[in-house]
């Protein structure tokens, strides 16, 4: 059933004009919305500027998530001093994989999604896991229209005196866990991470998650060639989030002067 | 019946500033039979007096469940009521399906609030004739609601809506200062009392005629755990209509009436 008799016979759309009040002769029309250039309109095919791993676990006082300031342009270091930690409110930060010009449109949509729900001033807001309900939603919808948002997001927060870590990808793909990884870190850091984490949630302190992290961080930067020794870490306890300035892990490369193809080719 | 020279449309203003369209809307509401809310620290309840057209006919629906959260009593043209209420169940469940969150309550009051505005100022449109009393529980707690035709919506401690709705209202002025730490039966109890201001000399309250809509934990008198929204019709309801303080009527028994004050005796 509509609500109003100039919608009948057509399909609905309540996502826009839910309160009818645009004149009739404005009402949105819900037919076909084909043009000359509809035939012209390609869908995202691939990522281009591309972020690689986030890594995100669960400690004693919240959740703790690290990503490096590196968006890539296939193999080339293109932007150096790219944030892909994004607070969300006051209980959530996400996180992002993938192509960043995607993962600025989510930031947008969310930073909107939040105005709309501080306007309301009712004391609602919306927590970490009403945020990843959305975009997982967001999410699905996209690969369903076939065209998907590329990235892997981690979305992490604490309300309520509550932990919350979970997982979207462009697929729509969701799950939880008390450590995540996306990207090239999902292979390399993840083991080190469960090792060090599972069954030690509640006991981990601050500083050792920080430890964790900047470990895991440090063996990213020497395996994964899409990655940068400069990172943040963001945190989300009970008293809000925090997201640190860029940092960087002391390196060693003394030991790659063995390796053939490393540096000058002498041969 | 009224007869105003800007009436026949409701978005003219009339010199004196109102809208007397809208106003007559306001009227169909007090052509519903009576709708009582109440709401404690606990719970939100209704309760609803529902009218029958005849011997052979049922008893007309009064209270509709919204979500497992949300119900609402009506009172004026059902058929606005099941516009309206279809509405709410869409909000409610858009935000189900967006964010796996219950609706807060307010958010749902002002959505038909703002639909029916809407009504009040459109060429062409008329207004809602339904007034809605909307109890929910969110994560702010109970709360209780009135929505009417003009657009307005308030929160509330204790309301009531429909005919006669004002002697309700006078018992509820009465008792409201204690209604916040009352258990769950002690205000249904007041419910109970109050809807019966609303009935005519000869009528009484009884388990065909009265619907009571609770959200918060179970009472004693209840087979659910659940704290969701529900409503109580037929026997389920006698134990409720048991705990009512008989009332004195001072035309046959005039002798202990004298000392006392003539409205309800409470004492228990």
């Amino acid at each position: 059933m509509d609500h109003f008799p100039t919608n009948w016979g057509r399909p609905r759309n309540d996502a826009f004009d839910a309160y009818g009040t645009y004149p009739i002769a404005q009402r949105p029309y819900n037919g076909p919305t084909t043009d000359a250039f509809s035939e012209g309109i390609q869908h995202t095919q691939q990522p281009i500027v591309t972020g690689t791993s986030v890594l995100a676990i669960k400690y004693k006082d919240g959740i703790m998530m690290s990503a490096d300031n590196l968006a890539s342009y296939g193999s080339l270091a293109r932007f150096k001093d790219i944030q892909r930690l994004h607070p969300v409110g006051t209980n959530t930060v996400i996180g992002a994989g993938g192509d960043m010009s995607d993962f600025q449109y989510i930031q947008g949509l969310l930073d909107e999604l939040m105005v709309e729900e501080f306007t309301q001033q009712d004391g609602h807001s919306l927590g970490p896991s009403e945020i990843h309900e959305y975009l997982s939603h967001v999410m699905y919808s996209r690969r369903s229209k076939m065209n998907p948002l590329w990235n892997s997001l981690i979305v992490g927060g604490f309300k309520d005196g509550k932990r919350f870590l979970s997982y979207v990808d462009l697929l729509g793909t969701t799950y939880s866990a008390s450590t995540l990884a996306t990207g090239y870190g999902s292979y390399i850091a993840q083991p080190l991470l469960r090792k060090a984490v599972e069954g030690n949630e509640d006991v981990i302190t601050e500083d050792e998650a920080v430890r964790i992290l900047e470990q895991s961080m440090k063996v990213l930067f020497y395996r994964d060639a899409r990655s940068l020794n400069k990172y943040q870490i963001a945190k989300i306890t009970a008293d809000g989030v925090s997201v640190s300035e860029s940092r960087s892990a002391d390196t060693h490369w003394s030991f790659a002067e063995g390796i053939r193809g490393y540096g000058a080719q002498t041969q | 019946m009224f007869r105003n020279t800007y009436d026949s449309d409701n978005t003219v203003f009339s010199p004196q500033g109102r809208l007397h369209q809208v106003e007559y809307a306001l009227e169909a509401v007090k052509q519903g039979s009576a709708a009582v809310g109440l709401r404690s620290k606990t719970h939100s309840v209704l309760l609803a007096l529902k009218r029958s057209t005849g011997e052979l006919a049922s008893y007309q629906q009064k209270m509709f469940r919204i979500d497992d959260h949300v119900g609402i009593a009506i009172a004026g043209l059902t058929s606005d009521a099941r516009v309206l209420s279809n509405f709410m169940r869409q909000q409610a469940m858009s935000s189900k399906m967006a964010f796996n969150r219950p609706i807060p309550v307010n958010r749902l009051v002002s959505a038909i609030a703002d639909k029916a505005q809407v009504n009040t100022q459109e060429y062409g449109r008329r207004p809602y004739g339904v007034g809605f009393l909307v109890i929910g529980q969110d994560k702010s707690g109970p709360h209780l609601y009135e929505f009417s035709p003009s657009g307005n919506s308030y929160e509330y401690y204790a309301m009531s809506i429909g005919a006669r709705s004002q002697s309700a209202k006078t018992y509820l002025e009465k008792h409201y200062e204690s209604f916040a730490d009352c258990s769950l039966e002690d205000l249904i109890k007041h419910g109970l009392h109050a809807l019966r201001e609303t009935l005519q000399q000869d009528k009484d309250l009884n388990v065909n005629n009265t619907s009571i809509g609770i959200v918060g934990a179970p009472s004693m008198h209840e087979n659910t755990t659940g704290v969701s929204f529900r409503m109580l019709e037929g026997e389920t309801i006698k134990p409720f209509l048991d705990t009512m303080v008989p009332k004195d009527v001072p035309a046959t028994a005039p002798a202990p009436a004298a000392t006392a004050d003539e409205d309800v005796q409470m004492t228990e």
